[in-house]
Formats: structure tokens, sequence, C-alpha cells
């Protein structure tokens, strides 16, 4: 069948069972979205108020959900603004397929109007990069991309169609492939072929290594990284530790993996890790972890990481292995399936003295301080108030961290946070996504008063499409983790962290046509937060704490994981 | 146990096939620059399949460095086979475009005669000028080099490095050479 | 059309990857690319071999001019061209076939690199032409593997980059 290039586009969309795109317009992607009016009882198109947020939304929506999220620019400026987001999804393995148009082919490389290198300059944060210079190329291009996104290690996409491929007198030969028949056809199998897009099956060998080092282990301890998020691991996860019936702590990114009201969950381990996980980390003698790269946040210093265990790393993606820490065994396969087979070859463990041992570190913090508002106060009150499925999705910075210790994630996808990149502004993006993704959860988005200020243009887009999506933000008046480091660093030298201005929050939610309160008590959040959970419509919370919070434990980075600089 | 690298710090030879296609050398040279290595050599050309081309990239560093270096490169979507050759399996050569002055008959008897030690070939005459051309493993190429500076030169011109197994092993086949390529998982 | 350009770069860490990147760009295909130190070991020479126009290349020729790390840059014309490249083959040989193989070699001046049981791995220097005689003679025998340092090239008489 000949159709026109562009119907191509979205039919190869289709092919993938998008139904949600995020994206901005623009001159020289004016024929996609010509085209896509033509789909549009078919395609949600949600139009953000910067690209930045549309490939956050994309970004967001494609964690909350574990489909391919999809974002859509022009060239130059539209595709440049895209950069970060782009960044920020590659850092966090989130499959997101952004598709750009650039100038036509005699224009490239002229620096011709709104032309930019975009494969170039998104070649080092994306998985692969696509210049589309032959419309015939299209579908065997876009079933390769959204391949090469979702299957092994997930991540981010560009595809740049130059302008005239997408000409509406372009038409090429195409046939409709649904995705689960075309990742085993054409271009796609070659691919496959050459670089296995699925990860192998794990070595058998591999894993019975691992089943005797369990066997002798009398300490071993888990991290739940961010792989057992993005492999929907969280079953075989929650059986494995069972049957380990040992301390686990998750990563940033692992967050959702491991339920946080688990008897066995010693919380985040790392730089803010809770003293009871950095303390199993460097007592415990096997370490295991799932999905984790061992970043600089967690490892802080590689040659003392876990000086006393044996380190395992289960990890999808070969180019892991011995990166960061040297590890004594790894195996390489989807968390899964290494999962899986492992719960099939182990018995039941019993670890009593060590469980005690690391468990009795865990802290039940006051809440109920009184007089000022605490950030965990703000957060008990959410907690107790929102459905418990409540999606969150935080910004970066104090906020990020108090959210995921004090709130309790129970299933992949709950938390989006940017672990990796630490993009600031991510978390409205993200909201609007998980909202599209997920209309029947509440969303709640943790900000700061810094971090809101980056990206609060998107609420625009929470308005224009109804979102009820709930921002809180932890305004303490200050770039609260940078002035943490340099209270404790920098010899109380704030320079230029304190950010003593406007707008004023709840005036900006009106502004913008949605609702808000200023609350400095638990009394005034709590009537806040009812308030914003019934009334359906975007709603901005305005929390006032104090300058001075800060996040607590907290390890310098590069020093010993249990060299607290304050506890 | 840890597996254990050889913290030396030496020469490897990468050798990489590759589909010819645009970009594709940038992609994978930006993954050394980004880590800010600094390749020693790079020769990249075509092989007798056409559309695949041979990028022979020669590196100072250690094994662990090499190690990450080939897994992240055999992640690229255009890299094909990925194999890590070391100077005793290996035959390396290299070749080079010599130009020196030599103005007087003796002079050029001079360069003619370390030519015909070296094995080196002349490839262009002109009234003041001799172009020679030689092979063989860098030191060889540098030892000439070193030997004609005397008479003059104008202008050198090398290609990077280019190496080949010994025996009958190729880089199309799967017994790889150094243990870490056992367990050739590769998932992009 | 075949154009060789010759680039000469201060040996740093990412040099190449700019210069790769600005041919990237354009959606050019590099046929061959060469890169090796010159007579002062801070400067590499590149040699570089692309097909396209005339009046695009003069483009790239002044993008790379443009470049911090690029010292000098300079298109060979093709009739002013020493053009050459080395090439290591290896074809399968038996005790039947070997003396064909080494009758190959000494009528184009290829040499023997090594040698095992059943196979030959020779080494040629020569132009690109030439080369590819020798690959096309040597086909019948099975090619196993064929690596190619990609073409260096310098101004033919007196002249200097």
């Amino acid at each position: 069948m000949k159709i026109r290039a562009t119907q191509a586009i979205i039919e190869c969309l289709l092919e993938q069972e998008v139904d949600t795109v995020f994206g901005y317009p623009g001159g020289t992607i004016l024929n996609v979205y010509d085209e896509l009016y033509n789909y549009r009882d078919k395609i949600t198109h949600i139009l953000t108020a910067h690209e930045q947020g549309a490939a956050h939304a994309a970004d967001g929506y494609a964690r909350s959900t574990g489909k391919v999220g999809v974002c859509f620019a022009t060239s130059g400026p539209g595709a440049t603004n895209l950069t970060t987001g782009i960044a920020t999804a590659y850092m966090d393995s989130s499959p997101v397929v952004f598709i750009t148009c650039n100038v036509t082919e005699p224009l490239l490389g002229k620096d011709s109007f709104q032309e930019v290198d975009i494969t170039g300059i998104a070649m080092p944060i994306t998985k692969a990069t696509y210049l589309v210079r032959d419309a015939q190329s299209i579908p065997d291009i876009m079933r390769q991309a959204f391949a090469v996104a979702a299957t092994g290690r997930p991540g981010p996409v560009l595809i740049d169609f130059l302008k005239n491929v997408t000409a509406p007198s372009e038409m090429i030969e195409y046939e409709f492939i649904p995705w689960y028949e075309n990742r085993t056809w054409g271009s796609v199998r070659e691919l496959n072929q050459s670089h296995g897009l699925k990860a192998p099956d794990p070595d058998p060998e591999d894993i019975d290594i691992l089943v005797e080092m369990i066997r002798q282990a009398e300490r071993p301890f888990l991290i739940c990284g961010g792989g057992v998020v993005r492999g929907r691991a969280d079953k075989e996860f929650l059986e494995f530790a069972g049957r380990m019936d040992c301390p686990v702590a998750i990563t940033v990114m692992g967050g959702g993996g491991f339920p946080g009201s688990h008897p066995l969950t010693t919380g985040m381990i790392g730089m803010h890790g809770s003293e009871a996980s950095n303390t199993a980390c460097s007592e415990c003698d096997l370490l295991i972890a799932v999905g984790c790269r061992f970043s600089d946040r967690v490892a802080l210093d590689p040659a003392s990481f876990a000086s006393q265990a044996k380190i395992v790393q289960i990890d999808i993606d070969r180019a892991e292995i011995d990166k960061n820490v040297l590890t004594d065994h790894h195996i390489i396969g989807n968390a899964h399936r290494v999962l899986e087979l492992l719960n099939g070859k182990i018995g039941q463990y019993s670890h009593p003295e060590w469980k005690e041992r690391i468990l009795s570190l865990r802290k039940r913090r006051c809440a109920e301080e009184e007089g000022r508002l605490t950030p965990q106060q703000v957060l008990d009150v959410i907690r107790r108030m929102a459905p418990e499925d409540a999606i969150v999705a935080t910004d970066v910075g104090q906020n990020q961290m108090w959210t995921i210790q004090y709130f309790h994630f129970d299933y992949p996808g709950q938390l989006l946070t940017s672990g990796g990149f630490g993009t600031m502004g991510f978390g409205l993006g993200a909201a609007i996504g998980a909202k599209m993704g997920n209309p029947d959860k509440v969303v709640i988005h943790t900000t700061g008063d810094g971090c809101f200020r980056m990206n609060c243009h998107e609420l625009t887009t929470v308005e224009h499409y109804h979102l009820p999506i709930i921002s809180v933000v932890f305004n303490n008046g200050t770039l609260g983790m940078v002035r943490q480091w340099q209270n404790l660093i920098y010899h109380q030298r704030y320079s230029e962290t304190t950010l003593d201005r406007g707008p004023d929050f709840v005036k900006l939610a009106e502004a913008y046509g949605l609702r808000g309160k200023r609350v400095r008590n638990v009394e005034e959040m709590r009537e806040a937060m009812a308030e914003a959970l019934s009334c359906g419509c975007g709603y901005v919370i305005d929390c006032m704490l104090d300058i001075d919070e800060m996040v607590r434990p907290m390890v310098p980075g590069g020093a010993h994981i249990t060299d607290f600089l304050v506890k | 146990m840890k597996r254990q690298f050889d913290t030396e710090v030496k020469q490897y030879t990468l050798s990489l096939l590759v589909r010819d296609i645009p970009g594709v050398l940038s992609q994978v040279s930006r993954l050394f620059s980004r880590k800010g290595y600094n390749i020693e050599s790079i020769a990249s050309g075509e092989t007798n399949d056409p559309g695949i081309t041979r990028i022979t990239i020669v590196i100072l560093g250690d094994e662990l460095m090499i190690d990450q270096i080939a897994a992240q490169c055999r992640k690229l979507l255009p890299v094909l086979s990925v194999k890590v050759l070391d100077a005793q399996s290996s035959i390396q050569r290299e070749f080079a475009l010599i130009k020196v002055l030599a103005k007087d008959p003796s002079t050029r008897g001079e360069v003619l005669q370390m030519a015909d030690i070296f094995r080196a070939n002349v490839i262009d005459v002109s009234r003041e000028t001799l172009t020679v051309a030689v092979f063989g493993d860098s030191d060889k190429t540098t030892a000439f080099q070193k030997l004609l500076r005397d008479f003059g030169i104008l202008e050198v011109v090398r290609t990077g490095t280019i190496a080949i197994e010994r025996g009958r092993s190729t880089i199309y086949e799967q017994t790889k050479l150094k243990e870490e390529y056992s367990y050739g998982k590769n998932v992009l | 059309m075949k154009q060789t350009i010759s680039v000469l770069v201060e040996n740093q860490a990412g040099v190449l990857n700019r210069i790769t990147g600005l041919f990237a760009r354009r959606a050019f295909n590099i046929e061959s690319l060469a890169v090796g130190t010159t007579e002062d070991p801070t400067i590499s020479r590149i040699t570089i071999i692309v097909d396209s126009g005339n009046s695009v290349m003069e483009q790239v020729e002044k993008q790379l001019n443009k470049l911090v790390d690029v010292i000098k840059v300079r298109t060979i014309e093709e009739s002013r061209l020493i053009g050459r490249e080395l090439v290591l083959i290896k074809v399968n040989a038996t005790n039947k076939t070997r003396q064909d193989i080494m009758t190959i070699c000494e009528l184009m001046g290829a040499r023997v690199a090594d040698i095992s049981p059943h196979s030959l791995t020779l080494e040629l220097s020569d132009t690109p032409e030439r080369i590819a005689t020798f690959e096309a003679m040597l086909r019948p025998f099975s090619i196993m593997e064929l690596v190619r340092t990609g073409v260096i090239a310098l101004h033919k008489g007196g002249g200097k980059i």
C-alpha cells in the first residue's frame, strides 16, 4: 500500500500502540503535525509550555507505565530544548523515542535557520540516533528505534527527519505490522542478530556460583537498584529477599522495587543513606546488587565500598560490570529472569542475629515536633491522606531526598525521580506524563522553591488538560541542598543560594487558573491536602519551612560509606 | 574473587568491524574522548565486504580501561565486532610516506641506500626531493624516519597502525582471544 | 567525486571526534581515514577521503580551518596526488595453492608477513587501484580477513602542506 511518508510515521506509532505523545510544533515539523491532525481521534497530543517539559512528560509517562514515551519537537532550539530531558532519560534508562525534524537536505550543514546537528548533539545521551534522509526507510527506522528504546537496557532514542522526507508528496510503500511481529522482522531482526536486543538468558553456571556464595554467606545484604524497577522485577525481588532473610536497601532509582513498608527494608543507601543501610554495606560478607551501577552517590569511595564483602552484580548491561566498583562475581541478564532462576534454586535462609544487628539501627523518627513545620510532617500528612498507590514525582535536592526517606514506595513506577542526572525541574513534567498514563491514580509532585521556579510554566499544561496534580513546594527560601553543603563544608558562606524572592506560589497557581494554599503548620497542611484531593484541579501547596532544614544523615562525596558528616 | 586486571599501562590494539554509515567514526571516537583518552593511532579502511569498514585503534591504557572501552564500543549500533589484539599474537603494521630533501647526487645516493636497507620504495622524484614509502611495525618506520632526519624531512604522513592476528584466526570468529570475551554476552 | 584532504592537528584527546563530527553533521560518509604522528610528536596528520561535490568540500575545509586544534587543512588535487595505502590480507592457503599465491605476490610486489599451515598473511603498500587488483586476484583463493590503513597522501614534487 502506498501512503504518505508522514502517514507512515504516525502509523508506525500506532504499530507500537502509542496513544499519547507530548510535544511542541514548529516550522520543520509542520508536515508531521499536519498528519497528526488526521489522527487526532487515535493519538492524544499534549502541548506543553516548553520542549523540556514535553521531554520530561514523555519520560514520566514511560517510567510510570512501563511503555515507551514519545516526544515531538521541531528543529534547532526545539531540539536543543529537549537535550536536558533526553539526558535525564538516558541516565535513568528510561525508554523514550524523541522525534525531531530538521531542515531540508540542501540546507543541511549550512547554518540554516533553526538548523542544528541534533543527531550529533544527542549522540552521547541516547542509545541511538537516526538521521532520516530517505522516506523509504521510515518504517524500518521507526521500528528499529522503538525496539532499541524498549529492549535490553532501556533508554532514549532520537530520530531526526529531514523536512523534505516528510513532504506531502513523498509516498512510500507501507504495511502495518504490529510491534510484537515487527520485532522479529526486517532490520530489527538483523539488529537483533548483531547486537542481541534482548538480554541473554543468564548463564546457569553463573547462577550456580551465586547459589553457592549465598549458601556460605553469614551476613548477606541486598541492594535493589533501578534495574528492578525498569525490569518490573519487584515480585521476584520480594520473593528473593524473603528467602534470603537479610537487610535490603534501595538506591534512589530502586525506589518502588522493594516495598518501603517491608520489615527487611533499611531504606536508602549512599550519600543520604540510612545508618542501617550504610552500616550493613560496610559489615556484610556478601553484597548482591540487582540492577545497580554503584554510582558515586551510592558507592562514595569505590575502593573501600563493602570491603569485607564479596560483591555480586546482577545487571543487564555487560558494560556496567566492574565499571565503578570491582566485583567478585556477576550475572548478566534481565533482573526478572535472573531472580526467577535464583528463587528456583535457593531454599529458605535465616539470619536472625545479623538482621537484628542491622535492623536495630533503624530509627523511628519523631514526626511531631512542636512549633515549626518540618519536611517529615509534610510527608507524613501526604502519606496518611493520599491513597496508598499515589504516584509521586520529585524534583531534585532536599525535597527529593526527604520524599524518598519518608515516603513508602511499594511498586515500580510509583516513584519518579531524576536520580542519575539530577535534573531540577523534572518533577512537574514527569507528573504530567504520569497523570496522562495513569488517569485513575492520584499524582503528587514534591518540589522545592528552586526547582519549582525552573519549570512552573508547565502549570499551564496542568490547567489546560485538567490534570489534578498536587504540587507540594518545600519552600525554605533557599537552594537547600547546596546550602546544606555550604553550611557543612564551605563554612557557612552562603554564596548565591538564598532565594528571598518571588513569586508568590499561591498567587502564581491562581494566575494559571489553579488553586493553592500556603501552610505553616501541620493543621494547615492537613486542610490543604484535603482540599487538594477533593478539588479536582491542579493544586499548589506552598509549605513554609525553615531555611536551615537539613537532609540527614549525610556522608560527603568520596568518603567511606559510614563516615557520616551528620547523623 | 575479584577479577585481576593487569595494571601496567601499555599499548593495546582494538580492532572493530563497523557498518559503513555516516557518523560511525564520530560515534566510536566520541567514546574515547569522553573519557579523556588520547588515541595513539586510528586507521579506518574498507574490508573485502562492501559496506563494512574495519577500524584499528591503538591506545595506551591498562587492562581494566581497555575492557571497559571495548564493552562500550560493542554497545554501539553500527559496531558489529570488537576484538583486542596483543603484540605477540598479531601482526602490526604502519605505513609512512616521507618527503626528504635530496638536492645533490651524493645525498640522493645515500637516501636510496638507506631506503634499500629498510625495503622502502621511492615513489616520486623531483629536482630537489625524494618521496619514499616505507612500512613495517611502528619501530621500523620511526627508525627510518630518524635516519632521514639528517637530510631534512619536508613532510611525513603516517597511517595509523593496522593489525591482523597471526595464524588462522580472524576477527569474524567467535573464538575470542582473551578470557574476558569468553563471556561475550552482549546486550545493547 | 572522491576528495582527499590532509589535516594537521594538535595531538589531543577529542580532536578526531570534532573532525569526524563535522562530516557526520552533513551526513558525509568518510571512505577512509588515517591518523598518524608527523615529524613533530605533538602534531598528527589526518588523511581523509570522502565522496562528495566540490563546493561542499570547500565548506568543510573552511569549517575544519575554524577548529582550534586544527593547524592546517589542504585538499590535494587528483593530478598532484601521491596516494598510497597499506593492506594486510589473510588468505586461505594449502600446499597446492601456496605457490600460486606467492606468484601473485611477486607480480604485485607484495610480501609475506605471516605463514601458517592453512593460511598466508600478505602485506602490500600501493595505490588503492593496485590494491583492488591484488584483492581481486586473491579472491579465488578465499580471503579470510582484510585490513587497510586508509589512504595517506602527499603532494608530488617539492611542495609541502
